[in-house]
């Protein structure tokens, strides 16, 4: 599903951010990446869906090889991964349907089936009534649920999450946990990175350390493990 | 298929309304631009007309003395005739210049020449040469003839104007071509601001997996909408302007016999060039303005 092998990253002005990382991710697995800020967690993240590119190493994404990926078909591979962020990256002036639509309009669905799929995501994240209202109106864990409809749309083998709860309440961060661990239950794989001890320590699940661009620590359910 | 292009058309009217002052102001320097191309090209092709027919019915004319008789006249013209390259002579009685003069001048004007006890107007001969080029050798050559008095070339007036109108174009042309570079670097502006305020959702297209056509579709039809705007207003302005001088001048242009290029073939080779320009200019501003920011 994702594997890495020796993959290194130089940012162009000298800093080292990844040092010779190889991880397998596997189908289904929910994997969780913590590591303190600046240690490489989001190039890694980045990397997978070619945000970036490494400086050296292979990478593989869904069949995709990372490193020979034509840039035409950058898009190909991002609509087989759903992508979350910590600012949801909602549009402002549309609904919480049309921003779901937005992402399936881009790949050039038809409106009839676009409406359908809107329905369907927006109902698996317990959002069908709120259709019509603006991100400014929703709460931010509804704005977050909205964004994770969105990268459910379009059925991707793999989610992505970047800090999902970062910007959340505790309760609300249960609430968007919840519905990444029911995504998962029907076979989505799921990355995410994050800083939450809570919910990595009561959440079991792997767990893959970052420090100084290495991999420390890689263990099936395992703890957040860094001190406050 | 059809859904997507109205789906980058609509979201391109979308745009030029969103960014509605600067539209208007790369619009403005559109119209402007074509404008000025649009009148040189009338100029243009007035003066490429012009040239055509002058050269095909090029001719000079002779004057003898004024006491020549009719005779003289006809043998005179018997000898140009006989020079080589000539054409043909056609003798103008000093009755007939006469009659043409007060024609010309029209029914009030022409009775000053009653005035006249006796037909001051010397015999014209109108000198055809076959080879338009050889007319300044047949014209010296005619000249030296015994009973000539003066020769004329009446279009070189023309060929002055020709001269005049050339220079106006050639100013002309280096002004278009400057404020065509001007126009596209607003209209790349203007998209250049558009893709700014849209680059949140620019960035997320390129999350979901659009394709980078996908995301410049839109602002191409800002450009070209643009483009189309701006070269629209000269063609309606030009096309009508042009039509009621020429409907005024009766189709000639004033004081040389010259007609006019006819106004409905001017119009078409006007409106589809202009368009045509409009469009590219406001395409070339498009893709100049969004390459840069595509890069994933």
């Amino acid at each position: 599903m994702i594997e890495m092998q020796d993959v290194w990253k130089e940012y162009p002005n000298g800093t080292q951010a990844l040092n010779g990382i190889s991880v397998q991710i596997q189908k289904g697995e929910f994997v969780y990446v913590v590591g303190p800020s600046g240690a490489g967690k989001s190039t890694f993240i980045k990397l997978m869906y070619r945000e970036v590119r490494p400086t050296r190493g292979h990478i593989f994404v869904n069949g995709f090889n990372i490193e020979r990926l034509k840039d035409h078909k950058i898009p190909l591979l991002r609509r087989s991964i759903g992508v979350v962020f910590q600012d949801f990256k909602l549009l402002p002036k549309l609904t919480a349907a049309e921003n779901v639509a937005f992402a399936l309009e881009v790949i050039g669905l038809s409106h009839k089936q676009i409406r359908k799929r809107v329905r369907e995501v927006l109902s698996q994240v317990g959002l069908e009534d709120k259709m019509d209202m603006l991100p400014s109106q929703l709460s931010g864990g509804e704005q977050q649920r909205v964004a994770v409809a969105r990268s459910l749309a379009n059925n991707p083998a793999v989610i992505i999450a970047d800090e999902p709860t970062g910007n959340l309440d505790p309760d609300t961060s249960w609430g968007i946990m919840r519905l990444f661990q029911h995504i998962n239950d029907r076979g989505t794989t799921i990355v995410m990175a994050t800083h939450n001890r809570e919910i990595v320590n009561s959440m079991r699940r792997r767990v893959i350390a970052i420090e100084n661009g290495v991999i420390v620590r890689d263990e099936e359910k395992g703890y957040y493990g860094y001190d406050e | 298929m059809m859904s997507r292009i109205f789906r980058h058309l609509r979201e391109g009217i979308k745009n030029v309304i969103r960014n509605g002052w600067m539209s208007f102001a790369s619009m403005s320097a559109v119209i402007v631009t074509l404008a000025v191309l649009g009148f040189s090209l009338i100029l243009t092709f007035n003066v490429a007309q012009m040239s055509t027919d002058v050269t095909s019915q090029l001719e000079f004319s002779a004057f003898l003395n004024v006491n020549a008789t009719q005779q003289t006249g006809s043998a005179i013209a018997a000898q140009i005739k006989a020079l080589p390259g000539v054409e043909s002579v056609q003798v103008i009685s000093k009755n007939e210049g006469l009659a043409q003069m007060k024609k010309e001048l029209g029914s009030e004007m022409g009775d000053v020449l009653n005035a006249f006890k006796q037909n001051p107007l010397p015999i014209q001969l109108v000198v055809k040469p076959a080879d338009p080029h050889q007319i300044d050798r047949i014209a010296r050559q005619v000249e030296e003839i015994q009973g000539v008095a003066t020769v004329r070339d009446p279009h070189q007036l023309a060929a002055a104007i020709f001269r005049t109108l050339a220079i106006v174009r050639d100013v002309g042309v280096v002004f278009v071509v400057a404020l065509l570079i001007t126009s596209m670097f607003l209209i790349s502006n203007t998209i250049r601001i558009t893709i700014f305020s849209r680059r949140r959702e620019i960035e997320i297209m390129k999350l979901v997996g659009a394709t980078n056509w996908f995301i410049r579709w839109p602002f191409i039809v800002e450009g070209m909408l643009i483009g189309l705007v701006g070269a629209v207003v000269p063609v309606l302005v030009l096309v009508y302007g042009y039509r009621s001088l020429y409907i005024r001048a009766k189709g000639v242009f004033s004081g040389l016999a010259f007609p006019l290029v006819q106004a409905g073939d001017l119009g078409v080779k006007l409106a589809v060039i202009l368009l045509a320009i409009g469009l590219f200019i406001g395409l070339w501003g498009g893709v100049m303005s969004v390459r840069r920011f595509l890069r994933v």
